[in-house]
Formats: C-alpha cells, sequence, structure tokens
C-alpha cells in the first residue's frame, strides 16, 4: 500500500478494489501510521480505485472516529462518480470532506 | 430464441473469493448488455451478500458458498446461498447501520446497498442452518433505444 506523510498528515492511496479483504490490510497499516505519527488529518486517495463496497465505508467511519477525538478530519480525494454516489448514499459524505468538491460546484 | 440462461459457482468462504465471485457474475451479466452503472450495481451487491456469508454465516471458517444466476429475458436473478449460522432476525438485520459487528469495523450498510443497487432483495434464513439472500435486477431499463443521426 503507498502512503505518505507530511507532519500530522497521512495520505493513503487506496487499491484497485476496495472490499472486505483489502480493507483489513488498509486498517491496520492505518492505525499503525496514526499512531505513532500523531496523524490528524488522513487523505483517502481515490484515484487508482475503481470499485467499494460497504467494507470501504467501515473503513472510512473507523478512521474518522480515530482522528475525530482528537479534532482531526478525514478526506476523499479523486473519487469519481460511482464511488462519491456510495459515499453519498452510506452518508460518510456527511462526516469527511471532499477534496475538489469546490470545483465542482 | 432461447429465452433464459443459467449458471451455478461454488466457491470456498475466503476473502480472496470475493473478488472472483462479482466478476463472474459481472461477466455472465454481460449477455444482456448492461450499462457500466448496471453491471457496477450487481457487482456491488454481490460483493456484499458474499462478504455477509463470509463473515457473518460463516465467520471465517472456510466452508463454501453457492452462487446461482439465471437469466430471463431482461432480468437477472441471482441466489447467494451458504450454510453457516443465519440470521435470527432477518428484519432488524436488514435496518440500516444495524451490525452484530462493530468491532470488525462493519458498516451496517450491506443490506442497505444491496436493497438500494437491486429491485428485489429477499433474505430466507433458518437459524444454524444457513441463509439464502435471492436478488433480481431488470437490465435495460432506463436506456432509450441506440439512435444513430445522420452525419
Amino acid at each position: 500500500m503507498e502512503y505518505q506523510i507530511q507532519e500530522n498528515c497521512l495520505t493513503i492511496c487506496l487499491p484497485n478494489e476496495l472490499d472486505h479483504h483489502n480493507a483489513e490490510e488498509i486498517r491496520k497499516l492505518s492505525d499503525q501510521l496514526v499512531e505513532k505519527n500523531h496523524i490528524k488529518y488522513i487523505f483517502f486517495d481515490f484515484q487508482n480505485t475503481n470499485f467499494m463496497d460497504s467494507s470501504g465505508i467501515g473503513v472510512i467511519m473507523g478512521r474518522y472516529k480515530q482522528v475525530c477525538l482528537f479534532g482531526g478530519e478525514v478526506w476523499a480525494m479523486n473519487a469519481n462518480e460511482r464511488l462519491k454516489k456510495i459515499l453519498r448514499m452510506s452518508g460518510v459524505m456527511k462526516i469527511i470532506h471532499m477534496y475538489e468538491e469546490e470545483l465542482c460546484i | 430464441m432461447k429465452d433464459t440462461n443459467e449458471m451455478k459457482l461454488i466457491f470456498d468462504s475466503c476473502s480472496a473469493n470475493e473478488g472472483f465471485a462479482r466478476v463472474a457474475v459481472a461477466s455472465f451479466m454481460t449477455q444482456l448488455n448492461p450499462t457500466l452503472e448496471e453491471v457496477a450495481d450487481v457487482k456491488t451487491a454481490i460483493s456484499e451478500a458474499v462478504t455477509n456469508s463470509i463473515i457473518h454465516g460463516y465467520e471465517n471458517e472456510i466452508k463454501k458458498i453457492e452462487i446461482r444466476c439465471l437469466t430471463k429475458g431482461k432480468t437477472i436473478y441471482v441466489e447467494i446461498c451458504d450454510k453457516g449460522k443465519g440470521i435470527e432476525n432477518v428484519e432488524k438485520a436488514m435496518e440500516p447501520l444495524f451490525t452484530t459487528k462493530p468491532e470488525l469495523e462493519r458498516s451496517g450498510m450491506g443490506f442497505a446497498f444491496m436493497e438500494a443497487f437491486m429491485d428485489k432483495v429477499e433474505v430466507s434464513s433458518v437459524v444454524g442452518e444457513g441463509t439464502t439472500v435471492k436478488m433480481e435486477k431488470i437490465i435495460g431499463k432506463g436506456r432509450s433505444a441506440w439512435n444513430t443521426q445522420s452525419l
């Protein structure tokens, strides 16, 4: 899994398909990184992602709970229309920030 | 012309097979000439159902999951069966955000997604015997006939 850390920001480049099978790995990795590096802001980069199901929603909600205790934020970037629909339907769009949303309005 | 087509798939309940299952059903349904959106809908629904069987039905034991698909006219019927522990209260289980495994970060959106992306979802379950999820979707509903305009 590719990721990048800048100060207290963690950017995770999500895989092509985000389902229960690889959600586990992302969860473990990000939990470690968040704890070790005192991460406050998590960016999920959906650039390479074409598929996501409710397991992905679980990962995002879990990370949100983790950082929001310390006043942190979760951002999603480069999500395609399909993924946005899933994020919207599940309600997580209300708790996370969409990175390029300003451009779309 | 033959109007129906069937297939049956039996595979181990390991999480690596989730991707296989949804892609297999997606490629089976291409005969109905679906839009990309429709394929994505069915893939998501299959993924949810198979994940449910693996996590909740078998609780990560490796056993068999069976998928039966039937296309009839423009409709695809999918049945996903496991012989796992079954669901005590199906109605409760289908409520959005309800989950019995919050510690695994399950969002509780599985059945809600299935219902949103398919036209019909039916769940029958017997505790101790297993669960069957039946779904159907009409393909090509909202599509207007292809219109070639002369250049």
